[in-house]
């Protein structure tokens, strides 16, 4: 056990630290950490922003460097996170492309593929949404209607997908289709990467409880994409899906602790100034949340050495995900607790529309995060099926 | 960064695991508890010549092995895990924690050798009938008299009070207050004028004694008065040690739980298929790697001796017993009827899992520990 920088652990930070120090200024530093992957606040800012660490190759931070990347290891990953976390640098606007989309395609994609559209994304030209959940494929996501067949050089799209964050800034979608006609469940899907901007396709944005729309639905009326856009052989598009999504379950959401310790400063500091540290009851719920907050960044660290050991996260990355969205929606309702009578009134913005604040915002958009990327209870089952060994419910 | 146990840690484990499940079975237990003694000697000898284990942490200079506490966390969740009936707690870490951090080295030379090789067993004697874990809990106060000091007075709830050789009590100075005039003093367990009452407890795998001092001569361990950064970190170390005691009980409880959910049939399947029982294993799994990784990481802190362990010790303290507790109640409700009778181990747990979690101050006393050390 050993949590002390290694000299070059050490250097590299130094050099984290360096570079936002030199770039972290004016309307960069103003726009201060947001509120995740969906928050679209100062959108255009941050793809600036976006660009300058594309362009210094900290976005592709663990790729191969014959891709851009810096074929960082896992311990400079999170160095570099604590850093950019630490220094309050903008949320990220790369969840899904960068986060999510690029180690897929590093894992599955021809080196086509690869030298097609890792590029894009670090130069922050093209964004990605991710077209996984259909209005009857949520939970059982292996219940996807969505049909793509091929016509000449082609594939053509038809069917609905939703709750697709960010669809409306995105370019490219990467989309489980049924490509097999006669098939069911998880056999005969095709992970297909398909371009947005085109007459088959059709954003429309679902508003949230928080007033806000990051979500939509995706309806395809064959929508066209090249034959060569299958990522992974084709019918096999649920074995590329599940890496995407333990991506998504394990290490896209590791700099996520970092950004709940600033969430727990604030909320510490309003509850310093307004009393509500001195009450008993919130004293302890809010040394409770500290608690939660420590141990999740102790799992992250176990969960992460697992990792370089054995070169997966696997289902224990379940583990993860159902600790941080279940600690994090107890934390949204302490925030409530903690504004006592301020939590009764929201702000309107200026056209007057309903519109929440930092806090108000954690405690609504929580309720979300034990949902998405697999609900607690596909989690719960994922931890009882697979890594304790249980046996399946008879279906 | 690496957080994860060496191979020769991982050795350790084995071979403590693989001793104790000889040694420790389920019938053990059952017959230990019901012991006024509550261990077994030659178990507990064989523990001390054979594999060391008293003496694990303890400075190579002064009799010991000379590991960490990260070793001696280890040995401690397998002892937990298979509920050991021995005063391992109380001598190998309360009471040789108490003398490494209060004695002076002549001290720490003349106690610590035979506590390390198992000849001596140790405890350590602090709270008294007011049930307070803290320094306003020390009431008893040392007479000095011709520079000779002696102690009059009740300690309560003192593990394995009533074997021991040796007891570390912490007294105070007469007239003082608060963290003011701590002491530390060493008394023989068959001192005059030192009366020994085994308690009954709830738990009854880990005996306790009240203990009363009527003019007990004592000998002080360390500067008499300014004890008690010495008793602090001793309290943090216990609550590190006692962390890991609790997970590995709780990771037992957890085994239980699941092997029974997928033989046990109703319905015509398996328990253990059914959402109601399978989701309730993978919380106890994801409170019991929590618990680890909390127990796991403030060892380290205790093992570096670093300014991270007084926020550790209590968050993993408050962490650890809560998970450790909800395991052994959730394990009860999954086995049924069967689960609640005397003859199944789920019991045995389960009061282990409520003692340890009251034991050196509840989940809240540790959350308000917590919320005090990092400035809430």
């Amino acid at each position: 056990m050993d949590f002390v920088d290694t000299p070059a652990e050490a250097a590299f930070r130094a050099e984290v630290r360096a570079w936002l120090g030199e770039y972290l200024r004016g309307e960069f530093a103003a726009l201060g950490p947001g509120n995740g992957p969906s928050d679209e606040t100062g959108w255009d800012v941050r793809v600036e922003w976006e660009k300058l660490l594309g362009a210094d190759r900290w976005v592709g931070l663990t790729w191969p460097k014959e891709y851009g990347g810096r074929a960082a290891n896992l311990a400079e990953q999170i160095i570099f996170n604590e850093e950019y976390t630490r220094a309050g640098a903008p949320t990220r606007l790369s969840f899904f492309g960068e986060g999510l989309f690029a180690p897929t395609l590093i894992q599955y994609g021809t080196e086509e593929q690869k030298q097609r559209f890792l590029p894009k994304i670090q130069a922050v030209e093209e964004m990605w949404c991710q077209g996984f959940s259909e209005p009857n494929a949520g939970s059982d996501l292996a219940n996807i209607q969505t049909r793509a067949v091929l016509d000449g050089d082609e594939w053509v799209i038809t069917g609905q997908k939703v709750w697709t964050t960010l669809a409306h800034r995105a370019d490219w979608c990467f989309v489980v289709c049924r490509t097999e006609p006669d098939s069911t469940s998880h056999h005969g899907l095709t992970y297909l990467l398909c371009p947005m901007d085109q007459p088959g396709i059709e954003v429309r944005p679902l508003r949230q409880m928080t007033g806000s729309a990051e979500f939509n639905e995706v309806f395809f009326d064959g929508a066209r994409t090249a034959k060569e856009n299958a990522l992974g052989p084709v019918g096999e598009g649920w074995k590329v899906a599940m890496a995407t999504l333990g991506f998504e379950r394990g290490t896209a959401f590791m700099s996520s602790q970092l950004a709940f310790e600033g969430e727990f400063a604030d909320i510490l500091r309003i509850a310093q100034k307004n009393g509500s540290a001195r009450e008993p009851a919130l004293r302890d719920e809010l040394a409770n949340a500290y608690a939660g907050l420590q141990v999740m960044k102790y799992n992250g660290m176990r969960m992460l050495t697992n990792l370089v050991k054995r070169g997966d996260v696997g289902p224990e990355a379940s583990i993860g995900k159902l600790f941080w969205t279940t600690w994090h929606k107890r934390f949204g309702e302490t925030a409530m607790s903690v504004l006592g009578a301020d939590a009764l009134t929201v702000q309107r913005s200026q056209d007057g529309d309903y519109e929440v604040d930092d806090l108000h915002y954690i405690f609504m958009a929580s309720r979300a995060e034990t949902i998405y990327a697999g609900a607690s209870e596909i989690q719960r089952n994922i931890i009882g099926e697979r890594v304790l060994g249980l046996p399946r419910e008879p279906r | 960064m690496n957080f994860a146990f060496s191979e020769e840690q991982e050795e350790l484990r084995r071979t403590v695991r693989q001793f104790l499940e000889a040694k420790s079975p389920e019938t053990e237990v059952r017959r230990l508890m019901e012991t006024a003694e509550g261990y077994d000697t030659s178990v507990w000898k064989q523990m001390g010549q054979e594999l060391g284990l008293q003496g694990l942490a303890i400075p190579e200079e002064h009799g010991g092995q000379g590991f960490t506490f990260i070793e001696l966390g280890i040995v401690l969740e397998e002892m937990g895990r298979v509920l050991l009936c021995a005063p391992y707690f109380a001598s190998a870490v309360l009471a040789a924690n108490a003398i490494l951090n209060a004695g002076t080295d002549e001290q720490k030379s003349a106690l610590l050798p035979g506590i390390a090789s198992g000849d001596t067993i140790a405890t350590l004697a602090f709270t008294e009938p007011s049930g307070k874990w803290d320094a306003a809990g020390i009431t008893l106060e040392a007479i000095e008299s011709g520079g000779k000091f002696t102690l009059s007075g009740e300690k309560m709830f003192v593990i394995d009070g009533h074997v021991a050789d040796l007891i570390v009590v912490v007294a105070r100075t007469a007239g003082t207050s608060g963290t003011d005039g701590i002491s530390f003093f060493t008394v023989r367990g068959d001192a005059e004028g030192l009366t020994r009452t085994s308690l009954s407890t709830m738990d009854m795998t880990r005996k306790q004694a009240k203990l009363e001092f009527n003019n007990v001569v004592a000998e002080p361990l360390g500067a008499p008065g300014s004890g008690w950064p010495a008793f602090s970190k001793t309290l943090d170390q216990a609550a590190v040690a006692l962390s890991n005691e609790m997970m590995g009980g709780a990771q037992k409880v957890l085994e239980m739980s699941v092997e029974y959910a997928k033989v046990r049939v109703q319905f015509g399947r398996p328990i253990g298929s059914f959402q109601a029982i399978k989701h309730k294993c993978a919380d106890m799994l994801l409170e019991v790697e929590s618990g680890k990784s909390a127990a796991y990481y403030a060892s380290w802190a205790a093992a570096e001796d670093n300014d991270e362990l007084p926020v550790v010790a209590a968050l993993s303290k408050a962490y650890c017993s809560e998970a450790y507790f909800h395991a052994t109640a959730e394990n009860i409700q999954i086995h049924g009827g069967i689960g609640f009778t005397w003859e199944h181990p789920a019991h045995l747990y389960f009061k282990r899992a409520k003692s340890s979690e009251i034991y050196l101050g509840d989940p809240t006393y540790h959350r308000e520990l917590l919320a005090q050390r990092i400035g809430i």
